[in-house]
């Protein structure tokens, strides 16, 4: 039972990496990025072929995911994401559906249909038992990364002249532009970031979540779904979204098989009739 | 929604042009029998990309999820024609009935909320039935699809044939006839209704639009299409499967109509012969990556902005 927790909550913390940058493309730019997964893939098959091809240690595969799929972000944001801020969602939807498309075929040229595996160190494989409960030293690990950068970025949006832009420019681009604030920029950086966290949660994840080139694909619906009921305004929105939606997909997978992610899709639509503006969102806000 | 430009010919007289599209769809049928099991993909394909047209073009709901219809369709003409009755147009009868219900159902769902809910509703709903359809699969095969299904003839004397002549005649005709159907309807005064909800669903309930019934109503009339087009696909195929539900369905669609045009309903079967033309070159070429170049193509589409690829096509088509 308590094991089922533990695992929900690292399998939670995951997904609120992977997810976390696209909160900022919808909140900040009101940008539907469906291509959001394909950072996060770039970031998984970045650390494989690191430490399965060249030998890097798997920590240190880590922080040059994070640097690829950071850089991926950087350079296609101001070349292409920025043309389509201000179409219509379809238009946007159908572009990031597009470089969806275009991730996997040449993820499947490049390395095949197979899955991919991470091969990890002998410390993260150890099991161990603390109280009666069953803790994976690798899930210890995630959680406490994921932790730590999610304090990080709790701190950096708050207390910093940065975060403090960011939080201006998400709630109206319009006024902080005209306040002097480079919201281009801004928006450059912290997408950046995100997907840079993507990537990071994707060479992370790639052991519990699966790496295969649908990756993208078979988790759109979780990112979107974090986002949607966590809202766009702060970050604690979608870290509870991400833990809730970690447990429960956890534990029912775990209680009942049978019907594996559709008790996810079913609370996901009864969540969006009763608020279509996420659960822990301001009222009010866009 | 960008506004669309308006039909060309308001009015529910059949133009010159338009007689030559329908008149060459037949005439397909004579000169290149061979290639009638394609021309008959590209019928149903087309009546699909037209029930996307209503909701998505004349109504501005984003739909990521509307592949559950067309599944839907599949599915219940395929166990009605192997567990009751063979007849085709009884079976597609029952399978537009079940997937008018379906989209009655869950038309609530969408008439809440911005493009992002809508969206992701519709892609769960779709998800959801997939899920149902992989679970259940003493009922629908599984992933291996629903084998073992026998349409029987048509009218109880023109068989379906392996050639599949029959087959594209029948799906020419009942899309022409829900087309010229659909056509009467986006030129009522009901369909200029739903255009005034797409441009502005506040302005439209203000001068007295039934904004919700008219959304419940389009989305329902395009859930009874899309399931007509998957009875078809079931039907004329003896076959449904999963793919009929996948995510790649309501994709391709999606792409079908921006490529030909939204907004417009001959854009649905434009748009449906060029993706289909593209598909099959695109996959002669590179069987295994084709879906590389497609996306390419929508985002190239999409960086030169959609609206002047398809007033272009349509320049093309109507040649005024």
């Amino acid at each position: 039972m308590l094991t089922i927790l533990f695992d929900g909550i690292a399998y939670g913390m995951l997904l609120f990496m992977l997810a976390c940058g696209l909160a900022v493309t919808l909140g900040l730019m009101n940008f539907v990025n469906l291509a959001h997964g394909a950072f996060a893939m770039a970031g998984g098959y970045l650390t494989a072929v690191l430490t399965n091809r060249l030998g890097v240690p798997f920590l240190a595969s880590l922080p040059l995911a994070f640097l690829f799929a950071a850089a991926l972000g950087a350079i296609l944001e101001p070349t292409l994401y920025r043309r389509l801020y201000r179409r219509p969602h379809l238009d946007q939807v159908l572009f990031s559906i597009g470089l969806v498309f275009m991730a996997i075929a040449a993820v499947d040229y490049f390395f095949g249909a197979q899955q991919q595996f991470v091969r990890l160190p002998a410390f993260l494989k150890s099991r161990f038992e603390v109280g009666g409960i069953g803790i994976g030293a690798y899930r210890l690990f995630i959680i406490a990364v994921c932790g730590v950068l999610t304090i990080a970025l709790q701190l950096t949006l708050l207390h910093t002249r940065f975060g403090s832009r960011l939080r201006a420019a998400v709630d109206d681009p319009r006024v902080a532009a005209g306040l002097g604030i480079d919201v281009n920029r801004i928006f450059l950086s912290t997408f950046a970031v995100g997907s840079g966290l993507a990537g990071l949660g994707g060479a992370l994840g790639a052991e519990i979540l699966g790496l295969d080139p649908t990756f993208p694909l078979k988790f759109m619906l979780y990112f979107l779904l974090v986002v949607a009921v966590g809202g766009t305004t702060t970050i604690t929105g979608p870290l509870l979204a991400s833990l809730l939606l970690g447990v429960a997909d956890v534990a029912g997978k775990y209680y009942v098989p049978k019907l594996g992610a559709f008790i996810i899709y079913c609370v996901m639509i009864a969540v969006l009739m009763v608020r279509p503006q996420g659960l822990f969102a301001r009222i009010g806000a866009r | 929604m960008a506004a669309s430009a308006q039909p060309p010919t308001p009015g529910a007289r059949m133009r010159a042009w338009e007689i030559a599209v329908w008149l060459g769809a037949l005439a397909m049928w004579f000169i290149a029998p061979r290639y009638a099991p394609l021309f008959n993909e590209i019928a149903i394909l087309a009546l699909f990309a037209v029930s996307l047209d209503l909701i998505l073009g004349y109504s501005g709901i984003v739909s990521l999820g509307h592949a559950a219809f067309f599944g839907t369709g599949a599915y219940v003409a395929a166990l009605f024609a192997k567990h009751f009755l063979p007849d085709p147009l009884v079976g597609l009868a029952v399978a537009v009935f079940v997937s008018t219900l379906l989209g009655l159902l869950t038309s609530a769902l969408v008439l809440r909320g911005s493009d992002l809910t809508r969206l992701m509703v519709t892609l769960g709903v779709a998800l959801i039935l997939y899920e149902l359809a992989n679970r259940f699969d003493n009922i629908t095969g599984g992933a291996d699809g629903l084998q073992g299904v026998v349409t029987g003839p048509l009218f109880g004397s023109f068989a379906f044939d392996l050639g599949g002549r029959v087959a594209y005649l029948y799906s020419l005709t009942v899309l022409f006839v829900l087309f010229l159907l659909a056509r009467r309807i986006v030129d009522a005064p009901f369909g200029y209704g739903l255009r005034a909800i797409r441009d502005n669903p506040r302005r439209a309930a203000a001068i007295g639009i039934p904004v919700n019934a008219r959304l419940t109503a389009v989305y329902t009339l395009a859930a009874a299409y899309a399931g007509a087009a998957g009875a078809l696909l079931a039907q004329t195929t003896n076959f449904a499967s999963l793919d009929a539900l996948d995510f790649h369905r309501s994709a391709d669609v999606l792409l079908a109509l921006v490529l030909g045009g939204s907004g417009w309903l001959y854009g649905g079967i434009v748009g449906t012969v060029a993706f289909k033309l593209m598909h099959d070159l695109f996959s002669a070429w590179t069987p295994q990556y084709w879906q590389f170049w497609i996306g390419l193509v929508l985002v190239v589409l999409m960086l030169i902005g959609r609206d002047r690829v398809a007033k272009l096509l349509r320049r093309v088509v109507i040649r005024r």
